[in-house]
């Protein structure tokens, strides 16, 4: 199993690549739920500098939406510190924490789901590194983090179009339009013209 | 026209920085406030060196708050193909003189968390205006600064007495060195570094920072090309319909500017990307000077760049 194949989509939407060793002072990996068998690929990728690599590396864990853990299989990376967050909203002050201390040289990795990456990715910006130099690789649950244009409300791990809102209750379309400052995509009303004329929900993102 | 709007400008005063370097401040002959800039930006300044179209670009290093005018310092190349030396000599308050808009391909990513500049000689233009406007911005920035000698080490007294702590000077003549793999090591999370002097300096600085891990988006540089001299040849101009020959001292711009060809240009430095012209045919060699170019373009040996660039052999036509 390798990264994820996303069919073409319009410009807005992110696209991501696959890990590859970089030369650098210290590794800073954010990873979720499948994310880590990139990361172990990325590492057996990088041959004689390995142990270096990992002498210098710091991982950040969190299990997937869809249950996915494989933190044993982190943990036995040894990586010089690898921490386990039992969700993302617990994760990230940890990589506030990381971030404020760390020094350019650092080389950052992303791996696994869009949410996971896009709360990472804003972090990083935050500081002022340049977001198209993080690299980033999507593997496991494709579900979505979904903005709702009209309550501003933000709802996880999306998996149905249409799906109602979780704070507004409206039924939102869910747009590949992509913001990375807030690290979601865009849920539009789908019924706004005709009120209650709402399709079925397909479960478009596993 | 090419090279987009000019300003009508007035010579205000010429002061001599010191034995190399001369200060240029321009105001408009309207009285109107110049356009306003941002620090990194750039103008092309018109020269009628006896006869003889100069247009040279230079970094503004005044406030970019300053609308009253623009100052440029200029240090002096003996060696050059005269655009400084007419500066040196020939300009004096009073004259009237014709410049670009200015153009910014060397702006700060205000994004960034701390802005680390490197400056050589006379690359600290750019950086002078960068910290005016830093340091009303309030951004946090940090400058490495080396010249030659302390007589040529232009404004350092004047940075330091303004911004002390956040300006470190080094002298070659003291055999001082910035201690590059320190100062990178050191940088938070977030830093931008940005470089400016001459080009050993800049690959140094460079090639030190990417061999280190810094991301390429956080790494920036200017390096503004002297089109350079070499042998004289001849090109054919499809869109125009003329054939002409570039001379020695002459680049392939001006001499198609010379021969009422309208070509577009920008920073004439090989820096900005404007004057980038499809090359038709080619029997011989392409003499690619400029910073535009990708690899992939040279290889391909499809485009080239008439500010800085130059050919040698049988025939070359390009579409302009």
């Amino acid at each position: 199993m390798g990264k994820t194949e996303f069919p073409p989509a319009i410009k807005s939407r992110p696209v991501y690549g696959v890990l590859e060793p970089k030369p650098g002072a210290a590794h800073l990996v954010v990873a979720d739920g499948e994310g880590a068998l990139a990361v172990a690929e990325m590492l057996a990728r990088a041959g004689a500098a390995r142990v270096a690599m990992l002498a210098a590396m710091h991982i950040l864990y969190t299990p997937g939406p869809n249950g996915t853990d494989l933190w044993q299989m982190v943990e036995s990376l040894t990586a010089a510190q690898a921490f386990r967050a039992p969700t993302i909203p617990t994760l990230l002050p940890r990589l506030q924490r990381v971030l404020a201390d760390a020094h350019m040289g650092l080389q950052i990795y992303l791996a696994g789901t869009e949410g996971l990456m896009g709360q990472a990715e804003r972090e990083v910006m935050a500081t002022g590194f340049p977001y198209r130099d993080i690299q980033r690789e999507h593997r496991g649950s494709t579900v979505r983090r979904v903005q709702c244009v009209h309550c501003k409300g933000i709802t996880e791990n999306v998996a149905t179009d249409p799906f109602q809102c979780s704070h507004c209750g409206l039924h939102l379309f869910v747009r590949d339009h992509y913001s990375r400052r807030l690290a979601a995509f865009q849920g539009v009303n789908i019924d706004a013209e005709e009120p209650g004329n709402v399709p079925l929900p397909v479960v478009r993102f596993t | 026209m090419s090279g987009g709007a000019k300003i009508a400008v007035r010579v205000a005063e010429v002061v001599e920085v010191n034995a190399l370097i001369k200060r240029f401040r321009f105001v408009a002959r309207d009285g109107a406030p110049m356009p306003a800039f941002s620090g990194g930006a750039h103008i092309v300044v018109e020269m009628d060196d006896h006869g003889t179209r100069r247009l040279n670009p230079y970094s503004l290093m005044s406030d970019p708050e300053d609308r009253s005018g623009y100052e440029i310092s200029v240090r002096r190349d003996d060696m050059g193909r005269g655009g400084s030396l007419f500066l040196h000599r020939y300009v004096t308050p009073g004259m009237e003189m014709v410049i670009s808009n200015p153009t910014n391909l060397f702006p700060l990513d205000v994004r960034a968390r701390k802005h680390l500049m490197i400056a050589g000689g006379i690359g600290i233009t750019p950086f002078l205006a960068q910290i005016a406007q830093l340091a009303r911005l309030g951004g946090k920035y940090e400058l490495h600064y080396a010249a030659r000698s302390p007589d040529l080490g232009a404004y350092m007294d004047r940075l330091t007495l303004a911004h002390p702590g956040r300006v470190h000077c080094y002298f070659d003549d003291q055999g001082q060195q910035i201690a590059l793999d320190r100062l990178l090591s050191m940088q938070p999370i977030g830093t931008h570094l940005y470089v400016c002097g001459p080009k050993g300096m800049i690959g140094w600085v460079l090639s030190t920072a990417e061999r280190m891990g810094w991301p390429k988006g956080a790494l920036h540089a200017e390096e503004f090309l002297a089109p350079g001299t070499g042998t004289p040849f001849e090109v054919r101009l499809a869109a125009s319909g003329k054939t002409i020959t570039v001379g020695t001292a002459q680049s392939l711009l001006e001499a198609m500017e010379a021969a009422g060809v309208d070509a577009p240009y920008m920073c004439r430095g090989g820096a900005c990307g404007q004057c980038e012209t499809a090359v038709l045919h080619c029997d011989g060699r392409l003499l690619h000077r400029d910073h535009w170019l990708t690899p992939d373009d040279l290889a391909l040996g499809t485009k080239i760049m008439p500010c800085v660039s130059r050919f040698e052999g049988a025939s070359l036509v390009i579409d302009r």
